[in-house]
């Protein structure tokens, strides 16, 4: 088969698409496949139509990639890709929108509220913030709704910390959210369709244990040395289980395809578990967790690109 | 079927990542990749107006006096430059260093002399010598952005004393070692670049020069004096030396005992030759010339020759004030700049020479996220303030680089900037509950 490969782009999580973007190409040419590897820019929809492929792989984090904007167009243009396509791609990645579909859904998601930029220079929105602490507590979460790495999220201690927080996750989009914050354990699941996308399963959870003392630094998270992963974490088997059921009803709540991580707490105080967000597109990189979920799971690197490739023109 | 002939060899899947992570250094858990990290790489779009690099403007040399620089090298020593050197430097380039020490008035002895590949890898055979895990370095704040892998690489626990307008306060200091000296801890060296200090841009007054000296010597502790600017000042009268001022002393013979001088021919002439020396104590010397060998045996021969043959028949000093001049402009140019375009908001340095300015915004404003807006919708970049810290401190200020920029990039780098910051104050003024913007 002819794949394209896209990765790079202008998001901030750039560097981290080119990794894994290296690593898909590489696994498809060892699967046998043709690559041509595109990094996506201006000249995107040209270089695809020139290099003809029979599917485009998007290893693509972040702006652009996993926003639905190059789903979109490889649709336009009638490329078969791989992974979700742009609707559950909008919905993983505006986590305001996939935290009230999960909230409606009856999904345990940690409280929040969310403001655009709009509500606050226009609404007057900072005149509730002494509410929202009230019913969020101390420390809470200030997370830009459209960012996929770490960059922007800021603790709160106090009120004097928030409108500073809100600041900078403002840096990285024009809406963002508070969220209460769960302490406890840091758990993934990655959730892989069949070849033949009939059937979407749950891999084994993943846990991410920081190193360092402070949990408050997101930097520590995915960044090997600094963080311990635990795969399969170690869970009681109902709980483990639990998590996988959660992230599988979460998976087709949003309506994703392919292959997604949906990223859950389970809470230290009350033993409760609670979805965060999902990413459509996570890392394939060696320390990104779908490998190693999938490897846990004895799906071996290319035989989790095959399985998500094969798995593209089932749409 | 492959497209191209490289080994497609299967990587690591992360089971076995885990072994090699036993193998690790516990010292390389202090060497990390960040987030912060990761953004700069897209600071090289070539869209981007990036005035967060730390370089000078190579493009100022002649390309025709390189060819025949590197033809007289050939027709004179090629056999000695593809060979091995000695560790410590070839005499010849030992000699030009005296000269260019010389033009900033300290006076050194070429036998007290290593020649290195560049200024960094002072720095780091300083560590390597010096430094066991937990041993303190007092350094200034904000420190070189480059050296803090090399300290947290080492283990060292960094201390660091704010700076004014002259410079580290050496009141702070003497402050800063009886509390250590509470604890039963010493420095193993005071860490200063008291010229246009990087990041900062301030440059230490001769009156605190003479007393850091003296509390060096009465508590007996080393100093690293990084000089990599000296030469590169565009206005006021130049100063001495922390190696010279205490050389200088009738006492000392004309050789300091305890200022670890550290110079590069990287901003004077080419940073692509990769060469720096430091003037040090002979029991200092000879440890960091053990090091040398352990790490790369010798600097380059290659371009130890092309700066010897440089330094023997050019104008260098011509050339420096060719550099001068056009850094000047750029200098006051990105000051004009900041004037129009930063206003009231922030605050920044005026340096009298060097290759940057050191702006600080209200406290609310953390540059790293700054970066991020900056980058995606002003295609334009700096260095968050936090890069020079070891503590997470700095966070409300920025590293702007003038030297190696075009004058129209410098003012519309600057415009791009200010738009971004007064939209950020504008947006920080509705965040807070009474409008206060406290």
């Amino acid at each position: 088969m002819k794949v394209a490969v896209l990765k790079g782009g202008r998001s901030l999580e750039r560097q981290v698409s080119l990794r894994s973007g290296a690593q898909i190409e590489d696994a498809l040419q060892r699967l046998g496949h043709e690559t041509v590897v595109i990094d996506v820019g201006p000249e995107l929809v040209k270089q695809v139509r020139a290099a003809k492929p029979d599917v485009a792989f998007i290893a693509l984090h972040g702006r652009d990639g996993e926003d639905g904007a190059v789903q979109e167009l490889l649709g336009a243009i009638g490329v078969p890709y791989t992974g979700s396509g742009p609707s559950a791609c909008i919905r993983c990645a505006d986590k305001v929108l996939a935290k009230h579909l999960m909230r409606d859904a009856g999904v345990p998601t940690p409280e929040f509220h969310s403001f655009n930029e709009t509500a606050f220079r226009e609404l007057g929105a900072a005149a509730a913030l002494t509410d929202i602490e009230r019913s969020l507590g101390f420390p809470l979460v200030v997370k830009p709704a459209g960012q996929g790495s770490a960059l922007g999220i800021k603790f709160a201690r106090s009120s004097e910390d928030v409108p500073s927080a809100l600041l900078a996750a403002f840096s990285y989009d024009r809406k963002l959210l508070l969220e209460r914050y769960v302490k406890g354990r840091d758990l993934a699941v990655s959730v892989l369709d069949s070849e033949d996308g009939s059937e979407a399963v749950a891999l084994p959870v993943v846990e991410a244990v920081p190193r360092d003392e402070d949990f408050y630094d997101f930097e520590a998270r995915y960044q090997i040395g600094r963080t311990a992963f635990v795969c399969p974490a170690e869970l009681p088997q109902e709980l483990a289980a639990q998590a996988q059921k959660l992230a599988l009803q979460v998976y087709k709540l949003l309506g994703c395809k392919g292959f997604a991580r949906v990223d859950l707490m389970l809470e230290q105080a009350s033993g409760e578990l609670w979805v965060l967000e999902t990413n459509a597109i996570p890392g394939f990189t060696e320390t990104s967790l779908l490998p190693q979920a999938a490897d846990a799971a004895g799906i071996g690197f290319d035989e989790l690109v095959s399985r998500i490739l094969l798995s593209a023109p089932a749409r | 079927m492959a497209t191209d002939k490289r080994t497609r060899r299967a990587r690591p899947a992360a089971h076995e990542l885990v072994r090699y992570e036993g193998l690790f250094a516990a010292r390389t858990r202090g060497m990390r990749s960040s987030a912060m990290r990761e953004m700069m790489a897209l600071t090289e779009r070539p869209e981007v107006i990036s005035l967060a690099g730390g370089l000078p403007d190579t493009s100022t040399f002649a390309p025709e006096l390189y060819a025949k620089l590197m033809a007289r090298v050939a027709a004179e020593s090629t056999a000695r430059a593809l060979q091995y050197g000695p560790t410590g430097g070839m005499a010849v380039v030992m000699e030009g260093i005296v000269k260019v020490m010389e033009a900033e008035g300290t006076i050194v002895d070429p036998e007290d002399v290593i020649v290195t590949t560049g200024g960094q890898q002072v720095i780091d055979l300083v560590c390597k010598t010096l430094i066991d895990p937990g041993d303190v370095i007092v350094a200034e704040a904000p420190t070189y952005p480059g050296a803090v892998p090399t300290f947290s690489a080492y283990e060292a626990d960094v201390v660091q004393i704010e700076m004014d307008a002259e410079g580290m306060p050496i009141d702070a200091l003497e402050g800063t070692l009886d509390a250590l000296a509470g604890e039963g801890r010493r420095p193993k060296f005071i860490y200063t670049i008291p010229n246009f200090q990087n990041p900062g841009g301030v440059t230490m007054s001769l009156e605190r020069r003479r007393r850091l000296v003296e509390v060096a010597r009465e508590r007996e502790l080393l100093i690293l004096e990084d000089n990599p600017y000296g030469l590169l000042r565009y206005e006021g009268d130049p100063l001495p030396t922390l190696y010279s001022l205490d050389a200088s002393n009738a006492r000392r013979g004309g050789a300091s005992d305890l200022v670890i001088y550290l110079g590069t021919f990287s901003k004077i002439l080419s940073p692509g030759v990769r060469l720096g020396w430091a003037v040090a104590p002979r029991p200092v010397l000879e440890k960091l010339n053990l090091g040398k060998q352990g790490a790369d045996l010798c600097s380059s021969p290659v371009t130890q020759l092309f700066v010897a043959a440089y330094l023997d028949e050019q104008d260098w000093m011509g050339y420096i004030q060719t550099l001068r001049d056009l850094y000047r402009k750029r200098r006051d140019t990105m000051l004009e700049a900041l004037s129009k375009h930063f206003g009231d908001q922030a605050r920044w340095t005026k340096p009298q020479g060097g290759l940057f300015i050191w702006a600080t915004l209200p406290q609310y404003i953390d540059t790293t996220d700054l970066l991020a807006r900056a980058l995606e919708s002003e295609n334009v970049a700096f260095v968050p303030g936090r890069a020079a810290y070891m503590d997470g401190r700095g966070a409300a200020s920025m590293r702007l680089n003038f030297a190696g920029i075009r004058e129209q990039d410098i003012r519309e780098g600057i415009r791009r900037i200010g738009k971004v910051v007064d939209e950020q104050v504008g947006l920080f003024g509705t965040l807070t509950r009474n409008g206060d913007g406290s």
